[in-house]
């Protein structure tokens, strides 16, 4: 059983998006400052620090996750995604981030980090959602700029293309 | 918004978190999905001396059903009793009520346990369990106990669980031919209820339990009533229930709600068992 006293720093290791990290913690550091501070991985935003907003969100195990609410101690030895493995290349744009850029779904690009973690994750469980489906997801996340309808329809066309893709990579 | 220091525990055992509990006592908190607990400390409204993380388990992690009852540990979190096959069969109130509890990003992480220990009253599990008639199950170091829903939830944030005491898990009668249903108003969807409803209508009679309102989940039986009669017994409900004004609502927006979205529910629960 692990034991960590609260006064000293303690050694996290993680995979954050195929590649192995780490870096040092108090219990009390949150994952998102963690994240940031101490790994230098600045794509995650901290909007509310209690779990409302939803500029946070990554994926843990596979788990949609508000890295304000977690503590970096906790992921010891877990698998993280964040927005930085998104794109394929450095120079390219995964399907859903380029319909994000088609329909205007980000203006000052605070809430897009987040929501983009939470449709990723969405789109593989649900390759075929409807508006409600989407909306409903979104719900977890506040957007002061878009009014949500440009994410909705970039949401939507990105499932279309997204399936479009699997079944030409099914026929190849 | 960054919380306070504390030492920080990952247990591997039961016996290991009850442990820790035992020796810390009220110095001690578990934490399980954080997703109400992790704010609360970032808040700076708890300041505990040490967190016992009891995610990783193994033993609290049953999801089954035990002879009429389904027994869900303390590690379950919320999505995954959602995605339960037969959840709609077994505990259709709680397959009605759990997609109003927060977010698909809070259910991912939160407990379903983390929920009743949390005790808000506008929370929808909470609700369910009162309504359902369910239990909790508590363990310390040296004992261990079983408390109905009414018993356990003594107040505001506040149960009968003792400051040695974690919940094991929590059991819900399953579905046994009646009609159930469940609607709640709030100002947004995933926002906390402003009134929640959760209606059973079999043989006996009906039973509506109501959230938001009182300092805790209340429920109330009666015969099959219909027409003024049952406006009758559910007016008087919404006047014993205590509403109070606050920011979200005032105490007479309250109790019109209890007197309409009650009728609705209780309606839709006997079309269900029809
Ligand atoms: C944006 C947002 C919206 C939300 N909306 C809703 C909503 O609409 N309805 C709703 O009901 N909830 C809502 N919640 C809260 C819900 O998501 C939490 O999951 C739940 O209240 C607590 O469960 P948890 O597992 O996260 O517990 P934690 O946050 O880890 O713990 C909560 C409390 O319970 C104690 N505790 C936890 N597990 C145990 C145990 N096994 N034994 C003893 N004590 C224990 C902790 O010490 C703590 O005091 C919302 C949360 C967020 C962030
Ligand atoms: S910063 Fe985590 S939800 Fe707002
Ligand atoms: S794009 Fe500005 S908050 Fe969403």
């Amino acid at each position: 059983m692990p034991r960590l006293s609260a006064d000293a720093r303690h050694l996290v290791a993680f995979t954050l998006n195929g590649r192995p990290v780490k870096g040092l913690a108090s219990p009390r550091i949150l994952l998102s400052d963690f994240l940031r501070h101490e790994i230098g991985a600045t794509g995650t935003h901290v909007g509310c620090e209690h779990g409302v907003c939803g500029a946070c969100t990554i994926e843990v195990d596979g788990m949609l996750t508000r890295a304000c609410l977690t503590l970096a101690v906790q992921v010891d030895g877990s698998t993280l995604r964040t927005v930085e493995g998104l794109a394929p290349a450095p120079d390219r744009l995964s399907i859903l981030q380029a319909a994000f850029r088609r329909h205007h779904a980000l203006q000052c690009g605070f809430c897009t980090a987040g929501i983009l973690m939470s449709l990723d994750a969405f789109l593989r469980e649900t390759p075929e959602p409807d508006e409600a489906q989407v909306r409903d997801l979104l719900s977890g996340h506040l957007c002061r700029c878009t009014g949500y309808t440009p994410i909705v329809r970039a949401a939507l066309e990105a499932a279309a293309d997204l399936r479009k893709t699997t079944r030409e990579t099914a026929h190849a | 918004m960054k919380p306070a220091s504390f030492g920080y525990v990952r247990a591997d055992s039961l016996d290991e978190a009850l442990g820790v509990l035992g020796n810390e006592g009220a110095e001690a908190r578990v934490l399980a999905g954080g997703q109400s607990f992790m704010a609360m400390l970032n808040m700076r409204l708890a300041r505990p001396r040490v967190i016992i993380d009891i995610m990783r388990v193994p033993a609290l992690a049953e999801l089954a059903q035990r002879k009429d009852e389904l027994v869900v540990g303390a590690g379950v979190r919320q999505a995954r009793l959602l995605a339960m096959p037969g959840l709609e069969r077994t505990l259709p109130l709680v397959a009605q009520a759990l997609p109003f509890t927060g977010h698909v990003q809070t259910r991912s992480r939160g407990t379903v346990c983390g929920s009743i220990a949390h005790a808000d009253p506008s929370a929808e599990l909470p609700l369910c369990l009162v309504a359902l008639k369910g239990h909790v199950h508590l363990r310390a170091a040296k004992s261990r106990r079983k408390v109905a829903a009414a018993e356990f939830f003594t107040g505001m944030m506040a149960t009968a669980k003792a400051d040695d005491e974690m919940i094991e898990a929590v059991s819900f009668p399953v579905a046994n031919g009646e009609g159930t249903a469940f609607r709640e108003i709030a100002r947004r969807h995933g926002d906390f209820a402003i009134v929640a409803c959760a209606a059973l209508v079999s043989d006996h009679g009906i039973r509506l339990a109501v959230g938001g309102v009182a300092d805790t989940a209340v429920a109330r039986d009666w015969p099959h009533l219909e027409g003024t009669a049952l406006d009758d017994a559910l007016n008087a409900f919404a006047y014993e229930l205590d509403a109070r004004d606050d920011v979200h609502a005032s105490a007479r927006y309250r109790r019109e709600l209890v007197r309409r979205i009650g009728r609705s529910t209780i309606e839709e629960a006997a079309r269900c068992r029809a």
